[in-house]
């Protein structure tokens, strides 16, 4: 591999650059997104602005700050990620330690196991999911939107991988010592488990925060829209508002005033995504390694 | 039985909270099963409505619009799967090439980002940069092509949706193909070099067929969620100018089921398409299994 022939290194020369185009294609779109949420809408209109804002202003996002709908959807979200996270990573571990065991060391494993597998391979579909969600009488509330989520069945199996993956004298050790299930699980597992389980945290955040539908589908009063939800409404707002707008000066000035006001709050709730990135980033192949081998 | 309930109890207890919620909310829909075949009317619930046997599937395979959904729907998966799958591999070699170590991992973190925006954050960012005065259009023209109406027109809407689609999602499968070919035996290229093979021989006499059995791996277990064509993306690029060919199964049933009150059809689609699915992801699993001794646990 050292010593390179001329073709190798034209080669190269070309493999970096499609490289590099590629991930520009990756992270222009979202620069273009930022450079319009700081510029101003007459820049905007005139279709001048690129990867640079033009005309320097933050009033979009003063504008989305403002605005109450936009915290108070994103104060839902925040909770509902709070609420969700913390009653995901408690079914999972809670789950996945017994599934964890061999069949000879707890009989009922297979039988709950399949239990978990057939969901994964059939559903009701959405109505009769939605009618039930009614009757139970979750409709509107916060519990809509974290209870039905509270099982992720793959994150489960990762879970699972990773405890079957930990030495067995470990646990081995905590029995001589007398200590319970419910002791070895929580005093002894858990705090080795630490990176697994920040990452099926990590991924139980990104889902909630990124879900729009949970929330689409059964909160029917818009102050109780998480984020991405109302962020939702603002593209098909804006859909028809496209649809209508002629060549009427007024509300092609608000459309475009609308133009920068949404770049900035898609942008302010992409945020928590990119300050997670990092550790999702590191976590994420040795979940992907770690948590399907299975021994 | 008793003597091993006796020391089995907390494994139980541990198991309890997630059965109860995986019954309520995953096995409770499943009563959906027997709404396809009764004309479910939400004021007499679902004991008391009237049967009517194969009613509801006659009713949906006699519309020509859900007929068009399954068309549309296979048509986006299957070159979301093919093209996603090319895009994956071939950049994961290409990746591979580059002999440093740090500049590999940037770039793998830069492809990676699309996969955690949301599809409604990403339908906005599409909109901006692929509207009629979006960026995507000034550069066309400024390549004197002509402007592409990327979401409203018909023709063009289900590749917007798959392109769109690869380019978020590639960056997963480069992570898993990368990682895969990391784990070659360096011994097999010291060899292969001996033998007098270049660089462009050993990818093709030992990265591909060692990374092979994952990409089939991979396309099996995509296979078996054919039926899924990606409801958050269409459903957030979608308009009516674009039904003809945009619409899929999954906004079928969201539109007419919920949208407009049809619960009828809306059960009866959707477990056909769960029927359908659950049949698939068995025999994907099957493949799987057999392929590559793949096991889900």
């Amino acid at each position: 591999m050292k010593y390179k022939t001329k073709g190798q290194k034209i080669f190269n020369v070309f493999n970096y650059i499609f490289i590099i185009l590629v991930c520009l294609s990756c992270v222009l779109p979202l620069l273009n997104t930022l450079a319009v949420s700081f510029s101003s809408p007459r820049f905007v209109s005139a279709g001048k602005v690129y990867f640079i804002p033009k005309g320097f202003t933050l009033m979009s996002y003063e504008f989305a700050i403002e605005n109450g709908k936009f915290l108070q959807a994103f104060k839902v979200s925040v909770i509902r990620c709070i609420l969700g996270v913390s009653i995901n990573l408690f079914m999972m571990v809670t789950t996945a330690y017994p599934l964890s065991k061999t069949t000879q060391r707890f009989a009922a494993r297979n039988f709950y196991m399949t239990f978990y597998v057939i969901t994964m391979l059939f559903g009701g579909g959405l109505i009769p999911y939605y009618i039930l969600v009614t009757d139970l009488g979750l409709m509107n509330t916060i519990w809509a939107l974290v209870l039905p989520l509270s099982c992720p069945v793959y994150s489960m199996v990762i879970l699972m991988n990773f405890m079957r993956n930990l030495p067995p004298e470990m646990e081995e050790a905590g029995m001589i010592d007398g200590a319970g299930h419910f002791r070895i699980l929580f005093s002894i597992l858990l705090p080795v488990l630490k990176p697994a389980l920040a990452t099926v945290g990590l991924f139980a955040f990104v889902y909630h925060w990124n879900d729009w539908f949970t929330g689409a589908l059964f909160m029917h009063d818009p102050q109780k829209y998480p984020l991405q939800t109302y962020l939702q409404t603002l593209l098909t707002n804006f859909r028809d508002m496209l649809r209508q707008s002629g060549s009427d000066y007024y509300t092609l000035l608000s459309r475009m005033n609308e133009q920068t006001g949404r770049a900035a709050q898609l942008f302010l709730g992409l945020v928590p995504i990119l300050a997670v990135y990092p550790f999702l980033q590191k976590y994420f192949t040795t979940g992907l390694v770690v948590g399907s081998v299975k021994q | 039985m008793i003597k091993r309930l006796k020391k089995d109890w907390p494994f139980h207890v541990l198991l309890l909270p997630g059965i109860i919620l995986t019954f309520i909310f995953s096995y409770l829909p499943m009563y959906g099963l027997i709404m396809a075949f009764q004309d479910y009317n939400p004021g007499l619930g679902f004991f008391k409505s009237p049967w009517v046997g194969f009613d509801n599937f006659r009713l949906i395979f006699s519309q020509p619009q859900f007929l068009n959904t399954i068309y549309n729907t296979l048509f986006i998966s299957f070159f979301k799967l093919v093209f996603g799958t090319l895009s994956s591999v071939v950049f994961a070699l290409l990746l591979n090439e580059i002999s440093s170590n740090f500049t590999k991992r940037l770039f793998q973190t830069i492809v990676y980002v699309p996969n955690f925006i949301s599809w409604v954050i990403m339908a906005g960012i599409l909109y901006n940069i692929l509207s009629a005065d979006g960026i995507v259009n000034i550069m066309l023209e400024a390549l004197h092509i002509h402007p592409v109406q990327f979401i409203s027109s018909p023709s063009v809407f289900p590749w917007t949706v798959i392109i769109s689609d690869v380019w978020k999602t590639f960056g997963f499968g480069t992570v898993v193909y990368l990682a895969a070919i990391t784990s070659i035996d360096p011994q097999l290229y010291e060899s292969a070099i001996i033998d007098g093979a270049g660089r462009w021989k050993q990818t093709l006499y030992i990265t591909i067929p060692t990374i092979a059995p994952i990409i089939v791996l991979m396309t099996v277990l995509a296979l078996g969620n054919i039926l899924n064509a990606g409801f958050d993306q269409v459903y957030n690029l979608y308009s009516p100018v674009v039904y003809s060919k945009g619409d899929i199964i999954d906004t079928f049933v969201y539109r007419l089921g919920l949208q407009n009150g049809k619960y009828n059809i809306g059960t009866t689609v959707g477990i056909f398409k769960s029927v359908v699915s659950c049949i698939l992801i068995s025999l994907s699993l099957f493949v799987a299994n057999k392929v590559a001794n793949y096991k889900v646990f």
